[in-house]
């Protein structure tokens, strides 16, 4: 029981401390290769991309419904990283999203794209499921069942 | 059987998306005739003199595109006199986004001193043509015997927010090789945009 209260705590914390932290592609690498059997269902998004901020909560119900599982939820922002402070941040807390958000930090999109995906034409939402096995990416918006059921579908 | 449901589900969405349309490097582009935001109709036989053309979509909106105004206009000053006039199409709906109206384009133009013709594409006709998927998105054009002929599609540069240590001008660069007869080095390029906002329904 005390344990429960601690873990409630923490959650407690962490969602009123929420953080959007910069993100380099070499580090979401070594956190993928380090990850074990996780599978990481990777969204990029932006605070001006109106089918991405629809379907954030997709990505809440999707992480929500995979708690107990090895599989998490990073939002990826590709908001200008001038905007972080007082774009991202607060639209972070005023839609209580509780997924780890993180602005990416590469200045060179030309490199950057290529790098997440070479069909990848830029354009947003955009969505990555990676895990040590297997890598498919869409350039897509995805409904709940469809997310539910791509994670399903990763071999 | 479940199973099969599910890649059902799974590869709707793949071709559904799949982009077909719209002009590659090489193919010849259909003149059109777009209203500039001074009521005029713009096409692109109306530059007797221009060597080629830039055209860029853009709007009003969007945060990338407005980050990149004020490189559109240098392109203008720099690359109208050399015969490669910037065309900017807006290729947004405005019953999605209001903001995308006629009136709040004028508003745009005279506000920022547009100094190329900011034109409106209603039901995105041109638009789609070219396949153009998000703003900013051009195309440069170069004017050949055959027909204005699609020389390099992409971004305007690689530094959006102008942070880049390593800024490479790709619009720049292509319109400096075709001025000089030779072909662009690089011929298309990907970039971060918003996407179109199509009419609904």
């Amino acid at each position: 029981m005390r344990i429960f209260f601690i873990i409630c705590l923490c959650l407690i914390t962490y969602s009123a401390a929420a953080q959007v932290k910069l993100l380099k592609l070499d580090d979401l690498d070594k956190r993928i290769a380090n990850g074990k059997d996780t599978t990481y269902v990777i969204n990029f998004w932006a605070t001006w991309c109106s089918p991405c901020v629809a379907e954030l909560p997709n990505f809440e119900k999707l992480r929500l419904a995979n708690l107990k599982k090895p599989v998490k939820v990073l939002l990826v922002s590709l908001d200008f990283k001038s905007k972080l402070q007082k774009g991202v941040i607060p639209f972070v807390l005023n839609n209580k999203i509780n997924a780890e958000v993180f602005l990416l930090n590469e200045p060179d999109q030309q490199e950057y794209i290529e790098r997440i995906d070479k069909k990848w034409s830029g354009a947003i939402p955009a969505t990555l499921f990676v895990n040590k096995k297997a890598r498919r990416f869409y350039e897509k918006e995805f409904t709940e069942t469809e997310l539910k059921n791509t994670l399903l579908n990763l071999k | 059987m479940k199973r099969l449901i599910l890649m059902a589900f799974m590869l709707i969405p793949g071709f559904a998306f799949a982009q077909t349309e719209g002009y590659k490097v090489g193919d010849v582009v259909k003149d059109f005739s777009l209203k500039n935001v001074n009521n005029k109709m713009v096409t692109l036989a109306d530059y007797k003199d221009a060597k080629g053309y830039i055209v860029v979509f853009t709007c009003n909106t969007c945060p990338v595109a407005k980050a990149y105004q004020a490189r559109i206009s240098a392109l203008n000053t720099t690359y109208f006199a050399k015969g490669y006039p910037v065309i900017a199409i807006n290729p947004n709906d405005a019953g999605t986004v209001p903001d995308e109206s006629f009136q709040k384009m004028q508003a745009l133009a005279s506000e920022k001193k547009f100094n190329f013709p900011y034109l409106l594409d209603p039901d995105h006709v041109v638009t789609k043509q070219f396949g153009a998927t998000r703003t900013p998105h051009v195309f440069v054009l170069n004017k050949t015997d055959k027909g204005n002929v699609v020389e390099y599609i992409g971004a305007i540069d690689n530094d959006p927010e102008e942070v880049n240590s390593t800024k490479v001008e790709y619009v720049k660069n292509a319109v400096n090789e075709l001025s000089i007869g030779k072909k662009p080095a690089i011929v298309s390029t990907k970039a971060v945009g918003c996407g179109i906002k199509w009419k609904k329904g």
